[in-house]
């Protein structure tokens, strides 16, 4: 391609526009700014939320007052639920690879609306401000729970107007930037490239979009049904006042569950495009892979009752319910056979994201199959909102989402700071994270099988033995987490010059230097009968 | 769940382990067959054994084949879990009925002659329907060992959960919906007694009805004790959700009544309101609504009881 003639253009990193310093980065429409923009917010906010459950952790190591009051325990895992949920795993990987990398390997020069792009940026830090607003100002820290559940989030006197009222502006963040990678992968294509030749991680964006536009609103409308009934006492959830409480539940639910896809479909993308690069090989049934991309994202509208599966609702609702959250796993598995096939006969080059994405595909099946046990209604019923359900969920967003994520910025690291990392630091901080992920929550399926409920500031003594070793999980892996970020933030800064494709990959992103300049592309790309994102 | 000492506790466990069983085994399968075969790849396919990798794009019965599979499990764990699960909507017509109230934080349950504990006292080999009735907030019902869990829903009619036990013994019910501060200690007992044992518990009326005890000192302690008002108000001085008793009575508080602040004088008055209308003074550095009314679950007599005992808090 035309590197030599771009090498010139100063990179997107040095390039100095109206503004200079924070500005030029604040008021960048360029996508692969915005992506480091949300990159280094949701490391701010995870490191916040890894504090928050290390502190939980620690409260739990023994029965009783450990390190905290009851009050501050509540608190402490809710707004470990909130930062977690809305300002991590939902932007998660589409607000920061999906910016950095959708334009280039569509071979655009930057998304449709990159103004846009930029207010997406901004509601969700508007949105992070007012949240954190809500627990350091005002008469308390919420304490709800992030799922806000009706009566109890009316009756508490803590500050929960401005938390519900800073999610809906996160939530917008989300449908902005939906809308504008929809449109993106619609209209900006380069010439050649059809939909039967898009990289599978742009169509995992592509079903997560949808979800994003469709399902957000529903939670935007939801949360302003609580603010008029907190301000002006109108009755729709609180039954003191004629509401139904299970009516909130399926509001919310009806968006909450879409959104574990919001999450983990990208992550699924990522997986996508790590495994044929390092087996240096065709990925394994392409049209599978989207065919079941677009299934979840489908399906997953239509499994929301499975929260509520003791809530009282319909025999013929559980039903329905039960067997369309079944339905939904078929998919996931076929993604995994595919890209376990990929590795079949390929060239396996063992690298720190291949180990991030072998290790994600072993989380994500445990994640995967507990969910099975959740999905059969007299399981279910035994289990559900036990320490087994934290487990399960744990398992596929921090294991799914979160080990995804990690492999990701491994695999472009080179590509967005245009250096590598340590890879024997790299390595080290992923095993120690491993261990210290599979100490931590497996013990809460064990927990959750004997009955010790979610939510629980104390516990009685049985329950003793796995809470030890779950803390115990937790130390370990924020050592990882620790040994993983002090590794790349030195190397952005001092690692070793990286090369324009460091691992052979064949998506276009490997096409420009690293790190790319301004507008990606000299000349917008065009490609031939036989380029494809995977043909080695 | 494995624990041989509650097997068999409820009519429900059989239904419930199969299903948790059939779908362990067939996750533990595929976790440790999927894994094995990713690894062995990992092994035999490192670059250094195959530096040249063989292209392959896909095959469309490899891909029918693990669809099918997959469905056909799947749809028999949904069908195990169903199976599991229908019986437990359908309480028998002639179960012994109990209504469980749940409020912030304890449980308290009325069985058919008026009789109320707070624990859950049952009959072996009879089957029991228990109403379920939130007064404030989304409680949720858990007896682990007979795994059943239905949520107690505020203003939601013809809620209830039903089962047998089948083993006499002690077994541990939970809240298992988070309703606030004491969530986690939300928990009480059920025991389960020969038939026999059972019914003369259930007419021996003298271990809760007021007039039967001689001193209203310890009944007032005793319906204390069963509506649950040690969930957020101590007798020993220390602070919870309310104002502990210890020395409570003829003291002189600051409360708050209708946004003024004003001083009063604990006596019989101010306790019947504090327990028919407890949002009316809010007692200074406490705060509001989180108790709720107890009239027509305490009558007059009950109140004066609790007097009695409240009098003896010194």
């Amino acid at each position: 391609m035309n590197s030599t003639s771009i090498e010139n253009v100063a990179n997107y990193l040095k390039y100095k526009g109206k503004y200079k310093g924070l500005l030029g980065w604040i008021f960048s429409t360029d996508h692969k700014r915005i992506g480091l923009l949300y990159l280094y917010s949701m490391a701010t906010m995870f490191s916040v939320g890894v504090l928050l459950g290390l502190a939980m952790k620690l409260e739990l190591l023994a029965p009783g007052k450990t390190i905290m009051d009851a009050q501050s325990y509540n608190a402490t895992f809710t707004v470990h639920g909130v930062i977690m949920i809305f300002m991590v795993v939902v932007p998660g990987l589409p607000a920061v690879f999906g910016n950095f990398l959708l334009p280039i390997m569509i071979g655009a020069k930057d998304v449709a609306f990159p103004k846009l792009n930029l207010l997406s940026w901004w509601l969700y830090v508007a949105g992070v401000f007012l949240v954190l607003a809500a627990l350091l100002f005002g008469p308390g820290t919420p304490d709800t729970g992030w799922t806000f559940y009706a009566p109890y989030s009316f009756k508490t006197g803590t500050n929960m107007l401005p938390a519900v009222f800073g999610a809906f502006v996160l939530g917008f963040s989300s449908i902005l930037t939906g809308l504008n990678f929809l449109v993106t992968i619609h209209r900006l294509r380069c010439p050649g490239l059809k939909w039967s030749k898009l990289p599978l991680f742009v169509w995992t964006l592509y079903g997560t979009a949808w979800i994003q536009l469709l399902a957000t609103p529903v939670v935007g409308i939801t949360l302003v049904l609580i603010a008029l009934e907190r301000l002006f006492g109108v009755g729709i959830f609180d039954p003191a006042m004629g509401g139904d409480p299970i009516l909130y539940q399926h509001l919310f639910w009806i968006y909450s569950h879409p959104a574990v896809y919001i999450m983990i479909l990208p992550a699924m993308g990522a997986i996508s495009e790590i495994i044929p690069t390092f087996s240096q090989k065709h990925i394994f049934g392409y049209k599978a892979l989207i065919a079941s991309t677009m299934a979840i994202a489908f399906v997953g509208y239509l499994v929301w009752g499975h929260h509520m599966f003791t809530a009282g609702m319909s025999g013929t609702a559980q039903y329905y319910f039960s067997l369309l959250t079944f339905i939904v796993a078929i998919p996931s598995a076929i993604k995994v056979f595919n890209w376990i096939s990929t590795m079949y006969k390929g060239s396996i080059n063992l690298q720190t994201p291949f180990y991030w994405a072998a290790s994600f595909i072993f989380v994500f099946l445990i994640g995967g199959l507990s969910g099975l046990v959740l999905g059969a209604l007299a399981a279910n019923i035994y289990v559900h909102d036990t320490a087994f359900v934290v487990a399960h969920f744990h398992y596929i967003v921090f294991g799914g989402t979160g080990f995804a994520f990690f492999a990701a910025i491994h695999y472009w690291f080179p590509k967005i700071f245009g250096r590598m990392y340590d890879k024997a630091w790299a390595n080290t901080g992923w095993i120690v994270f491993f261990i210290g992920f599979l100490t931590l929550y497996s013990p809460m399926f064990y927990l959750g099988m004997m009955g010790m409920p979610r939510r629980y500031y104390d516990y009685l003594q049985e329950f003793h033995g796995g809470n030890i070793l779950s803390t115990i999980g937790s130390w370990v892996l924020v050592t990882g987490f620790i040994i993983i970020i002090v590794n790349l933030v030195r190397s952005a800064r001092i690692g070793p010059k990286a090369e324009m494709n460091p691992w052979n990959g064949k998506t276009l992103e490997w096409t420009v230097p690293s790190p790319p300049p301004l507008e990606n592309f000299d000349e917008i790309p065009e490609l031939g009968e036989n380029d494809g994102p995977y043909n080695y | 769940m494995y624990s041989s000492e509650i097997t068999q506790a409820s009519n429900f466990v059989k239904g419930v382990d199969t299903v948790f069983l059939i779908t362990l085994g067939v996750s533990f399968f595929f976790l440790i067959a999927l894994t094995v075969v990713m690894l062995i790849f990992i092994y035999k396919y490192n670059r250094k054994r195959n530096p040249k990798p063989t292209q392959i794009e896909g095959s469309t019965s490899l891909e029918i084949v693990w669809t099918v599979i997959p469905f056909l499990l799947t749809m028999l764990m949904f069908y195990y879990g169903w199976v599991g699960y229908k019986p437990m909507r359908k309480a028998p017509s002639d179960a012994m009925e109990v209504t469980v109230y749940g409020r912030m934080w304890n449980f308290s349950f009325e069985y058919e002659n008026g009789k109320r504990t707070d624990t859950l006292y049952l009959p072996k080999d009879k089957a029991v329907k228990l109403n379920l009735v939130a007064m404030d907030v989304l409680h949720s019902l858990y007896i682990p060992a007979f795994r059943v869990k239905q949520d107690m829903v505020p203003g939601l009619e013809n809620n209830f959960m039903w089962f047998e036990p089948q083993r006499v013994g002690e077994y541990e019910l939970f809240c298992a919906e988070y309703c606030g501060l004491q969530h986690s200690y939300m928990y009480t007992s059920v025991k389960v007694m020969e038939d026999s044992a059972f019914q003369s518990w259930m007419v021996d009326t003298t271990q809760v009805v007021a007039e039967n005890i001689d001193s209203p000192t310890a009944t007032g302690r005793r319906i204390m004790q069963n509506i649950g008002c040690f969930a957020c108000h101590t007798t020993d001085g220390s602070k919870l959700v309310g104002p502990s008793f210890k020395g409570i009575w003829g003291e002189e508080v600051t409360v708050t009544t209708g946004g003024k602040e004003r001083q009063v004088t604990v006596d019989e008055e101010y306790i019947r309101r504090s327990i028919y209308d407890p949002n009316a003074d809010v007692v200074d550095g406490f705060n509001k609504g989180l108790m709720l009314s107890y009239e027509g679950q305490l009558s007059e007599e009950d109140i004066e009881n609790i007097i009695e005992y409240l009098k003896t808090l010194h």
